[in-house]
């Protein structure tokens, strides 16, 4: 290392290649950043201008109080979309009702209670369960969960809302239950050795010190896992069926709105009908829901965020 | 609360100590002394042979000493002599450490605290606990304090009495008096030590265990923590993890000096440790030959 006798240079070796390279992966970063966006933009253009085509022939007010929905009625379509809405919402409540309470304990137990041997097996195995597709739980749902329900209330239908709700609720189970986890973990040990040396249990250190702490992550966990309740599809289409109606019995038959858009979309609805243009509105009504849903989980985020140091 | 081994005062590093001979002639001293020096209060908890392990690792040696009840008993020792292990294993605070293994006694008013029958919650309720960082929940300033009252069933009564009397003795009720709904990871580092302080002594517990509890503060907070404990002595049995050998000669009547290895050294009266340690590696230690 003969350096001290060369004079120093810090200019550019002449190596053009490097900068180029530079240069190039900067345009490649950016074009994909900008595909991202650019998706996402025409997809609500789309939506729009889809919906816009459907509501200069219904009105809003049809739309959105009309408690009827039979579009293909050759002689007098209607298109009130609360039975959809309604159908999406007992899937949605259903599952809510099964995931959190499930989700949340489970949570509890793998952060506070399980040996760290049995979390290593127990959180990647829950996280498998997240990557079964949807359809295989739709056919799960048929082939078990409906006749075990037929068992046990015999008026069941072949297709019913209840089924569906506790698929997705298993389905939507792992997120719940994973983030939460992932939640309390990041409590600092410092609050529970406090809590213990104030002689709480330890079921009194989970329940109002850890959960407290990580309530933001816990509610944000929930409102994700609730959010792709209301978006799931395949699951319900095959669970829950095809008849929109608005009823309190979660054992007959219902249909979501993803169920409507498998059916039609599917279907031999001709483009530019009014069947087609009714997607685009039913598509920008759940795609309104789930962005309230993930700004309001935002919003909860940030509301109640983790405070401790 | 019979004589042991190296009797209270100088202590053991146990039988098999290389430097044995130095300790014969402790432990002669210590024998015709009564327990726990010439100004011996009643003994409130006594440690006798203990050991503890983390893994195969050995912290703490057959370590024997007898805490007086009501006066301020520094740990004091370099990085790493377990001092703090001894510390979280008055209130078996190890036992949240799964690796942990305590073997010897540890007794409270007599009893072992590690017996098969003693619950390590009910242990905790009577022995309180001040952490290194300040440590206070992220609730209001009240609900701090209420959750040791809280969580041992004293709520029922006067909670905000018990609470704003906990607050002035912990010397913050008169700079948070009108805030006691606000947050308490709202207040100065040397606040949230007094809050966890106000927090540990709300439900009136006999001991409270102090690991460091001014280490991450600046001088003044840290003084008003000093003029706390010695106040707190009225009352209640304070032991003190400290690695300020200033702090402890300011603050303890008693001082404990572990070093390097897990072994008690030293145990004396403060002034007796200070001013003429027995031990020559104590001596070295005080006067910062090394550590």
């Amino acid at each position: 290392m003969s350096t001290d006798t060369e004079p120093l240079d810090l200019s550019r070796d002449g190596n053009d290649v490097g900068t180029l390279g530079d240069t190039v992966a900067r345009y490649v970063f950016f074009a994909c950043a900008f595909v991202t966006v650019a998706t996402t933009l025409a997809i609500i253009v789309v939506l729009v201008d889809g919906a816009v085509d459907f509501f200069s022939q219904v009105s809003f007010v049809e739309y959105f109080t009309g408690t009827n929905w039979s579009p293909r009625a050759a002689d007098n379509p209607s298109f009130g979309v609360l039975p959809l809405i309604w159908g999406t919402l007992l899937i949605t409540v259903g599952s809510a009702l099964i995931a959190i309470p499930v989700g949340t304990l489970t949570a509890i137990y793998l952060s506070e209670y399980a040996s760290p041997r049995v979390r290593k097996v127990v959180k990647p195995t829950l996280e498998i369960l997240a990557g079964i597709p949807t359809i295989v739980y739709g056919f799960f749902a048929l082939s078990f969960i409906t006749p075990v329900l037929q068992t046990f209330f015999p008026g069941t239908g072949t297709f019913n809302a209840a089924s569906g709700a506790i698929v997705v609720g298993i389905m939507i189970l792992p997120m719940v239950s994973s983030l939460a986890e992932d939640a309390m973990s990041s409590v600092p040990d410092s609050l529970r050795n406090a809590a213990y040396g104030l002689g709480a249990t330890k079921f009194e250190v989970s329940t109002n010190v850890v959960l407290p702490a990580s309530l933001s992550g816990i509610l944000a966990a929930y409102i994700l896992a609730i959010s792709r309740a209301i978006g799931e599809t395949m699951a319900v289409t095959l669970a829950a069926g095809a008849l929109p109606q608005i009823t309190t019995n979660p054992l007959e038959e219902i249909q979501t709105m993803t169920a409507y858009m498998v059916e039609i979309g599917t279907g031999d609805a001709s483009v530019g009908s009014i069947g087609y243009q009714s997607l685009f509105a039913i598509g920008l009504t759940l795609f309104v829901m789930t962005f309230l849903m993930n700004v309001f989980s935002m919003w909860v985020r940030s509301r109640y965020r983790e405070e401790y140091q | 609360m019979t004589a042991n081994g190296g009797g209270p005062r100088t202590v053991s590093t146990s039988e098999s100590s290389r430097s044995g001979s130095e300790f014969e002639s402790d432990r002669s001293v210590s024998d015709e002394a009564p327990l726990g020096g010439p100004d011996a209060s009643e003994t409130i908890l006594e440690s006798r042979d203990l050991d503890v392990f983390y893994g195969d690792e050995q912290a703490l040696q057959s370590i024997s000493m007898e805490i007086p009840e009501q006066q301020v008993t520094a740990l004091i020792g370099p990085s790493g002599c377990g001092k703090s292990t001894f510390l979280r294993s008055i209130n078996r605070m190890n036992d949240l450490i799964d690796v942990a293994r305590v073997e010897g006694d540890l007794r409270f008013h007599g009893k072992n605290v590690y017996d098969e029958d003693v619950d390590p919650v009910a242990l905790r309720r009577k022995i309180g606990m001040v952490f290194q960082k300040p440590n206070p929940f992220p609730k209001s300033i009240f609900e701090n304090v209420a959750y040791g009252l809280r969580v041992q069933g004293k709520d029922d009564g006067d909670v905000e009495g018990k609470v704003r009397t906990a607050l002035e003795r912990a010397a913050l009720l008169d700079e948070v008096e009108d805030q006691l709904d606000s947050s308490g990871l709202d207040l100065s580092g040397g606040q949230q030590q007094r809050l966890c302080i106000a927090r540990a002594i709300a439900p009136d517990p006999e001991v409270i265990l102090m690991d460091e509890p001014a280490s991450a503060l600046d001088p003044v907070a840290t003084s008003k923590i000093e003029d706390l404990v010695e106040e707190l002595a009225e009352e209640y049995t304070v032991v003190i993890v400290t690695h300020n050998m200033q702090q402890a000669a300011r603050i303890s009547d008693k001082t404990a000096v572990f070093l390097t290895g897990g072994r008690l050294v030293e145990f004396d009266n403060t002034n007796k440790i200070f001013e003429n340690p027995e031990n020559e590696r104590v001596e070295d230690y005080i006067t910062g030959k090394f550590g």
